[in-house]
């Protein structure tokens, strides 16, 4: 019998660790993520789970050591936030050109200076090229139902991709929710062991990591992109094979209320649920909004994506996240992905929640008034934010 | 059992090779006999990482590569921690019964700067945790895969590319960092310096290394022709003087007693050894003087330790 009890959500993805059976952590703690690494820590010094726990001198080390025993074959995780990404971010791009499959769990967190430990996507959108397979969670379940089907997608000798779990730092990570957690023999069904069909074995050697010059760098780099864009079939199926055993599925855009409506919000991460307030409220009052929330963020799940905006007539994008000088990430990403489209919506971007900041009901209200308000008469301001004393920093707004 | 106690000598070396014989290093390298040697010496039962520099370059262009033993190279400064990740992965593996039980040697073989410089971190804290792991620096003193840079392995008085001797400055102005003490502050079971012009000796230091529980280093002299500028077929002798001159002293420390393994009665002036290599060439003789100084120092220094632990 599954059993339902109340978790923490970094608890509920070392669950999931531990019901992954993983050979291999390696870990560097960093606010907010500690709870994370200190629960399998726990679990590996108590003997609930038969795995390796390696506390090593830095994020870069961490991820490092990682890449090592993917290589030999174990199943593997590690986990950060913030600074932590960045600082192993060279072996981030590593990890997914070498095809090593790990799996590593990310609670959201702003970068320096000045310093914040508290939540928004400055990190994530520092390793958005990186080719690693990237989800946002909502909830606490997501939390252990993605970092479960993770591995399960990464370590398919179709994908050998790493896999990124997103969770927001605090806002999310820190927080106490019922999580349903399943029997080890379903988990067994859904997540065969892993077999790393290039595993380093003196019997049979190979050398991994080999140099490329010009004549050969290229063609390695589309190579890996090509099975990159093909890993979203896998992705798909194995949240397909995850509802049948679980019953929960999962889908790389979540909408909400979307049905006629005129106007859909766009949110990545936990805080779409304080928006759905709004929907709901909104609804009620007979306004025609819905929400719109990215899951699988890499692959850009292009197709879906246009799908579920294509008959709204304005599109808000919020944004947790500046990229300095041009417009805001997710914006960006998705204005370009319906560029192309004969019927699209009017996109507007809003950007607010950095550094722990947080984005009320009313919050979301005012980006929902203030969103159609743009696309109607478009916008005179340098920058469109939420919940930021504009006028301290020289914006109205 | 029988086997481990086998010791290399001019009757006994290993005939297979398993660094194939094409690969690109210059001609007259001290780090490719070294690493000849030092495969010689671990046998087919191991894996390698190593990090970026001459010897990842000059084994592996893609799509070709000159390794017959697993190796991998990610990047250059974190080479200590996937080998971290390789021995535990390994570990757990054959604990869980995943794989066959059975000796594997995990090694590292990396330059000087990967391993004095950029890569220290990560190598102390794979030494700190204990890892059961072989580190071999190949140290030919700068960053000579990019064009003889200094690093903190370059010794007092030579002219490197970015601590060039000019008309106020001698080039190195620092002394060699001592990486074998560095390790041994770590409380490592094994460390050891070598020479390819002893290879005997290195060999059976790789072997032991290779064979203890636990962290092990060695620091190997690997001349370098292109970055030293000395004749590519001086390469042997060079290293012989180093070791002669007290310069590069050839000793090991089991936990943690010291004992010289090249013990001369006198040694050569290092003038003897500064002579035949470019990188020295603009040395006045008052250099040369605080350089025997400085190596006399050291020399006694290590002969002190070395006769503490006799006593």
């Amino acid at each position: 019998m599954s059993k339902r009890i109340g978790l923490e959500a970094s608890h509920a993805v070392a669950e999931a660790v531990k019901m992954a059976d993983a050979d291999v952590i390696a870990a560097y703690p960093i606010t907010p993520q500690t709870h994370i690494p200190e629960r399998l820590a726990e679990m590996v010094a108590n003997g609930e789970l038969n795995a390796s726990y390696l506390p090593v001198e830095s994020e870069h080390s961490a991820l490092s050591a990682c890449l090592g025993s993917v290589s030999v074959g174990a199943r593997t995780f590690t986990t950060t936030a913030g600074q932590g990404l960045e600082l192993m971010h060279e072996v981030v791009y590593v990890a997914s050109s070498m095809r090593f499959p790990v799996v590593m769990a990310i609670c959201n967190r702003a970068l320096s200076a000045p310093l914040s430990v508290w939540a928004d996507h400055s990190d994530v959108m520092a390793v958005r090229d990186t080719g690693w397979i990237q989800v946002f969670c909502e909830n606490n379940q997501e939390a252990f139902d993605l970092t479960l089907w993770a591995f399960r997608v990464a370590e398919d000798p179709r994908v050998l991709f790493p896999a990124m779990v997103h969770l927001d730092g605090f806002s999310l990570s820190h927080v106490i929710e019922p999580v349903i957690l399943p029997e080890q023999s379903e988990v067994d069904r859904f997540l065969p062991k892993f077999q790393y069909p290039f595993a380093l074995n003196p019997d049979k050697p190979v050398t991994h990591g080999a140099f490329g010059p010009p004549d050969i760098y290229s063609e390695a780099k589309v190579a890996q992109e090509v099975a990159f864009r093909r890993s979203k079939e896998m992705i798909l199926q194995g949240w397909k094979e995850f509802g049948d055993i679980f019953g929960r599925y999962y889908s790389p855009v979540e909408r909400y209320k979307v049905e006629g409506a005129k106007t859909l919000l766009l949110t990545v991460g936990s805080l779409s649920e304080t928006a759905k307030i709004v929907i709901d409220e909104r609804r009620a009052k007979g306004e025609s909004v819905g929400l719109v929330r990215l899951r699988l963020w890499r692959p850009f799940p292009f197709e879906e994506f246009r799908q579920a905006v294509k008959d709204t007539e304005v599109l808000i994008v919020f944004d947790r996240c500046i990229s300095h000088g041009t417009v805001a990430p997710v914006f960006c990403e998705v204005r370009s992905a319906l560029y192309d489209e004969e019927k699209k919506p009017n996109v507007v971007g809003i950007t607010g929640g950095l550094g722990g900041r947080d984005v009320s009901v009313n919050d979301f209200g005012y980006v929902i008034d203030r969103g159609v308000e743009i696309a109607e008469k478009g916008s005179q301001r340098m920058l469109e934010t939420v919940g930021i004393r504009g006028e301290m920093v020289g914006i109205r707004g | 059992m029988e086997e481990k106690s086998i010791k290399f000598g001019k009757s006994l070396v290993p005939i297979e090779e398993f660094v194939a014989e094409g690969h690109n290093f210059c001609t007259g390298c001290g780090e490719a006999l070294v690493i000849r040697l030092a495969c010689k010496a671990l046998g087919k039962n191991v894996i390698i990482n190593m990090p970026t520099g001459c010897d990842e370059i000059c084994t592996t262009p893609l799509p070709v590569t000159s390794w017959r033993v697993p190796w991998m190279h990610t990047l250059f400064e974190n080479a200590a921690a996937t080998i971290s990740g390789v021995e535990a992965g390994l570990k757990i593996l054959m604990k869980k019964d995943r794989i066959p039980r059975r000796d594997i040697v995990t090694v590292v073989m990396g330059g000087d700067g990967a391993t004095s410089d950029i890569g220290v971190q990560a190598l102390s804290g794979a030494m700190e945790r204990g890892h059961n792991f072989l580190y071999i620096c190949l140290d030919n003193e700068a960053y000579m895969n990019t064009g003889i840079q200094r690093s903190s392995a370059t010794p007092y008085g030579a002219s490197t590319t970015t601590a060039p001797a000019g008309k106020v400055s001698i080039g190195q102005t620092t002394w060699k960092k001592d990486m074998v003490a560095i390790a041994v502050a770590h409380s490592i079971p094994y460390a050891a310096t070598a020479c390819p012009s002893y290879p005997f000796d290195l060999m059976n230091k790789v072997k032991k290394g290779a064979e203890v529980k636990g962290p092990a280093y060695i620091n190997i002299l690997s001349p370098c022709p292109t970055g030293w500028r000395h004749l590519s077929n001086m390469t042997i002798e060079i290293g012989r003087l180093a070791v002669e001159t007290g310069i590069f002293p050839i000793y090991e420390v089991e936990n943690g007693h010291y004992r010289l393994n090249i013990d001369r009665p006198r040694l050569k002036p290092v003038e003897e050894y500064i002579k035949l290599q470019g990188r020295f060439r603009h040395l006045p003789d008052e250099e040369i003087k605080k350089i025997q100084e400085r190596v006399n120092e050291e020399y006694r220094k290590l002969k002190a330790k070395v006769a503490a632990f006799a006593a």
